[in-house]
This record gives C-alpha cells, sequence and structure tokens, in this order.
C-alpha cells in the first residue's frame, strides 16, 4: 500500500477583520483598537492515510474540519508545513457549485463535470448514470434555475459521486435530499470505498463514520485531539450517549452535516 | 492512472500511478490552456446566458453593435459632422471595437473571481481561468462588430490589404495580453478591496475619451503643444485605435494614402510593436502577483 494523504505540521491562520471601510479604520486608529486580529484554524496538525482507508473526520463546529479538507483539496496552501497527496482528488464538496441558474440542466451537467476534473469523453461516458441517479431526466432541458432546490442539490450530487478520483472527500454529505435519496448516497459512497479510494469524510453523524470508517481522526481547536479507532474517536468527541426510538437511530445514521 | 486490483481479501487495494504531490500547486496560466476543454465550457456558459430565454438568441450580439454603428453614423457622422474626417461613424465605430473590447475584458476580468466566489472558494479550478474566461467572452463579443465593420467598410468601397489585416491582427492581439495582465492584476486587487472594480469604471472612462476615436489624434497637439503628443500616443489603447483606422478607417477614404499620412502618425507599427513586448513583459509580473497573492483569496472571499 502506498500513502494517499500526507498532512505534515500544518498550521492556517486566519485574518479576522474588524473594520474594513476607512472611516472605520481610522475611527479604530485613532481610539487604539486593533483594525485586524488573527485566528489559528489549524495547529501542527499532522497524520498519514494509507491509499485505500476510510477517515472519518470529526470535531465540533469550528474545530477546523472544512479547513483541513480545503488544504487537502488544495482550494488552500498551508502557511506552514505541508499537505502531499497523491492522484486525483474528487468528491462531495461544493456540489453543484457553478451551476447556471440560467441554463438547463444538461449544460449544467457537463460545466459542473468539467469543473470536477472530467474530461469530455468521461462525462459523456457516465451521462446517463448521472442523470438516472439524480433522477431529474424529464426535466434535462429545463433550467437549473427553475428546479427545486432538492433537485438542483441532486443533480449536483450525481455528477460530484461519478468523478472518479484516487481520492473521494465528502463534506456537506447529506445534509440534502430526502431518505431515499440519502440512502442511495450512501451505497454509492460504501461502493467508493470497496472499490480501494481513499475516502476522507468530514461527518457530525456518528452513525455514518461507524458505517463508512475506518479510522476517525477528531479536531479540538485546530489539533488533533485523537487519531484512531472509529468507535473510540465517537466516544472521545461523546457523540455515544444512548439514543431512545429506533428514529433517533436513522437520524443518527443520515444525520446532517454542516 | 490507476486501477483496482481484485486480491484474494480484504481490503481492497488500488495502485495509484502517481507521486505524492501538493494539491494546490498548479502552474498558472499555462494550467489554463491544459484544461482548455474547462475553459470553454465556462467561456461558452457566459455566452449562452446571456441570451437564454431570449427568442432572438445570439442575433443580438449582432444586434446590439449595429444599433450602435447607425446611431454613431447619424450622430456623430451627420449631426456632429467633422468636416476634416471622411466617414466619420466607421472612424469612430472601428476605435470602438477596441475600445469595447479592452473595457469588457477589463470590467468583466476584474469581477469574474469574485463573481465566481463558490467555485473559488470550494474547488481547486486554477483562478487564472476566471480572468482569462472574461477576456475570451469580450472577444468573442467583438466577432460581431468586426463583420459589421466589415460589412459596411465593403459596403462604401473598401478592400482589404496585407498590411491593413497585419494592423488589425497586432491591434487584438495588443488588447488581448495587455487586457488579460490588467484583469489578472485587477480581479485579485479586486478580492482585497471591492473598491478595484469601481476604479476600473472610471478608468474604463478615461479609456474611452483618452484615445483617438471621436475626435483625430492631431488635435491633441494642437490643443495640448508638441510634447502632449508622444505621451499620448504611448498609450497602447490609442495605438490599437489607431491601427484599427489603420485596418478600416483609412481605406475607406477617397486618398487613402494622404489619410494615413495626416491622420496616422509616424512608426506606427513600431510603436504598438514595443508596446505589445511590453504588454507581454507585464503579463508575467501579472502572473507572478496574482500568484503570490492567490493563496489568500478564499479566505477573503
Amino acid at each position: 500500500m502506498s500513502e494517499s494523504i500526507v498532512v505534515d505540521g500544518v498550521a492556517k491562520q486566519f485574518t479576522l477583520r474588524y473594520h474594513r471601510t476607512l472611516k472605520q479604520m481610522a475611527v479604530a486608529k485613532m481610539r487604539g483598537r486593533d483594525v485586524s486580529n488573527r485566528f489559528l484554524a489549524l495547529d501542527d496538525v499532522s497524520f498519514t492515510v494509507q491509499q485505500g482507508e476510510s477517515i472519518g473526520l470529526m470535531g465540533l463546529n469550528g474545530s477546523g474540519k472544512s479547513t483541513l479538507l480545503r488544504l487537502v483539496s488544495g482550494v488552500m496552501r498551508p502557511d506552514r508545513g505541508s499537505v502531499r497527496t497523491r492522484g486525483r482528488i474528487a468528491g462531495l464538496i461544493a456540489t453543484g457549485a457553478g451551476f447556471h441558474p440560467q441554463l438547463t440542466g444538461r449544460e449544467n451537467i457537463y460545466i459542473n463535470a468539467a469543473i470536477n476534473g472530467m474530461t469530455e469523453a468521461e462525462t459523456r461516458g457516465k451521462f446517463d448514470e448521472i442523470v438516472e441517479f439524480s433522477d431529474i431526466s424529464q426535466f434535462l432541458d429545463t433550467p437549473v434555475g427553475h428546479y427545486s432546490s432538492g433537485m438542483a442539490a441532486r443533480l449536483g450530487f450525481s455528477v460530484a459521486i461519478h468523478v472518479d478520483s484516487d481520492i473521494f472527500l465528502a463534506d456537506e454529505v447529506l445534509a440534502v435530499g430526502d431518505k431515499p435519496f440519502k440512502k442511495k448516497c450512501m451505497e454509492r459512497m460504501q461502493e467508493i470505498r470497496e472499490s480501494g479510494r481513499t475516502i476522507f469524510y468530514v461527518s457530525h453523524a456518528p452513525g455514518s463514520v461507524r458505517k463508512m470508517c475506518d479510522r476517525a481522526i477528531v479536531l479540538e481547536h485546530g489539533r488533533v485531539g485523537f487519531d484512531g479507532d472509529v468507535a473510540e474517536g465517537i466516544r472521545y468527541l461523546k457523540y455515544d450517549e444512548p439514543k431512545g426510538t429506533p428514529e433517533d437511530d436513522i437520524d443518527d445514521e443520515l444525520g446532517s452535516d454542516v | 492512472m490507476s486501477e483496482t486490483v481484485a486480491g484474494a481479501g480484504e481490503p481492497p487495494r488500488r495502485d495509484v500511478d502517481a507521486p505524492l504531490v501538493d494539491p494546490a500547486a498548479n502552474t498558472g496560466l499555462l494550467e489554463v490552456f491544459q484544461r482548455r476543454y474547462l475553459l470553454r465550457l465556462l467561456v461558452r456558459r457566459e455566452i449562452q446566458a446571456r441570451y437564454q430565454g431570449s427568442f432572438l438568441g445570439m442575433l443580438w450580439s449582432y444586434i446590439n453593435p449595429a444599433a450602435q454603428f447607425v446611431l454613431f453614423f447619424v450622430v456623430m457622422g451627420i449631426i456632429m459632422n467633422l468636416r476634416e474626417i471622411e466617414w466619420f461613424g466607421i472612424h469612430v465605430f472601428a476605435g470602438l471595437v477596441v475600445v469595447v473590447f479592452f473595457g469588457e475584458t477589463l470590467n468583466g476580468g476584474t469581477r469574474s473571481i469574485v463573481q465566481n466566489k463558490a467555485l473559488v472558494t470550494k474547488l481547486a479550478v486554477p483562478r487564472e481561468m476566471f480572468p482569462v474566461a472574461s477576456m475570451l467572452v469580450s472577444g468573442f463579443h467583438a466577432g460581431p462588430q468586426l463583420v459589421i465593420l466589415t460589412g459596411v467598410c465593403v459596403v462604401v468601397g473598401w478592400v482589404p490589404d496585407l498590411v491593413g489585416m497585419a494592423a488589425l491582427l497586432l491591434a487584438l492581439l495588443l488588447m488581448c495580453v495587455l487586457g488579460t495582465a490588467l484583469a489578472l492584476i485587477f480581479s485579485v486587487a479586486n478580492v482585497f478591496m471591492r473598491d478595484v472594480g469601481s476604479l476600473v469604471n472610471v478608468l474604463t472612462m478615461f479609456i474611452r475619451f483618452g484615445v483617438p476615436m471621436i475626435y483625430p489624434f492631431t488635435m491633441v497637439e494642437d490643443r495640448f503643444g508638441a510634447g502632449s503628443l508622444e505621451a499620448y500616443l504611448a498609450n497602447p489603447i490609442a495605438q490599437a485605435v489607431l491601427l484599427m483606422h489603420r485596418a478600416f478607417w483609412v481605406g475607406t477614404t477617397k486618398d487613402p494614402e494622404a489619410t494615413a499620412l495626416e491622420h496616422l502618425p509616424d512608426d506606427l507599427f513600431m510603436r504598438a510593436g514595443v508596446s505589445l513586448l511590453v504588454a507581454v513583459v507585464l503579463l508575467g509580473i501579472a502572473q507572478w502577483v496574482f500568484t503570490r497573492y492567490e493563496n489568500k483569496i478564499p479566505e477573503h472571499l
């Protein structure tokens, strides 16, 4: 097996700006207040993921999960340390980003697939599969602006989930869509996992992490708080409080992510 | 690139035949042209979206400039007739084609990254893609204008010549390179300060009147003195407009040679060639600036 993702001593700092206009800046300077302050979103994060591993990235809101995902996907660069990845990266991040409301579903599929790194031939080959998965075939030639939010989301998901990649990143998974669609997505994720692709899955739902992942990484205030067994990771986060009804279990499994 | 090896037992194996690399690494403008397919789709998205749902569709990109041309022809050419300039409408419109191309590249390019916020903050697409796409969209809209301009010129008895076509090419190339360079810098600057968008608006206004489009360039010397002319002619946009005059307007006059002598500066090609070199260097600098500040783009959007 080979390393798929190597994160080494990564730190990422953000600048929060209090004052943006000239007037506000001047007033702040006069009163001797700070015009900006810094915030460390990730601090000395290191871990290695082997090809084919399925990682559940967990942590409370604001613990740096999304920032880490953006570093791994290459949208951002770390201020310190390094991120290295092997092979093509794709996944359920910003599904439907770049959809143009005035263009039809068909046109948007091609654009979105290209944004996700697919070639024209690849998109052609997978087009029918994408349409079938999204279940919007009769609205294919309707502008996406007329779609319901659920339909647009399904279309975005379908495109993203059909991109062939070596590393599959998943954020905001299952935050939208009805139950049958969520189920379908989970099944598809399992297929992806079984095909030996590395999965990097950001989630708040312990049930789905337990099902999907074989290793959990828990972030706490931008640092790795826990790295290891999934069940222990969930316990570490105290997400494992006893649940009551079976209904709860389903929500536990399919809970929406942020 | 990779294949799944059906091993005897768990876990499944997938051998990835690629090196460990920095996922954020990209080669800037080069990468944009490596991903031509995406670039083409983004350009087409903008063009299609503009006329989506309209009955006449793409025809509008002919109707608009045609109407503009008629207006210029009547208002500038007949009502405000400047006696010493033949076919004043063509004089104005020929310049307008490159001025509008440049202005749209600048304006669209400056806003392009902020406008594509959703993509830029979440997906690893080379960000140079957006200003470059704006330039291509503007270039696409210049096409119909050139068609109309050519049509009108032919009607009034213009015959294309080799030097003229070279002038046209040089004008477009100069505007394309310079426009892309400035769009790159302004697009990233606009992320940090949205004032840049408004500043560029003001700049476009100056560009419109700072070129010999609605007046002959000789007027500059008459009104401001000899020294001012050199500075005026150093403006690459003014050079592009004069090149357009060489390509189209000069050939429509009664005595093209005399017109060229009177209404075109000496060494026009030389000046524009130097500008093109400067623009290429500027593009290199723009790429360097862009790469330098690009990392901070997602957090400022």
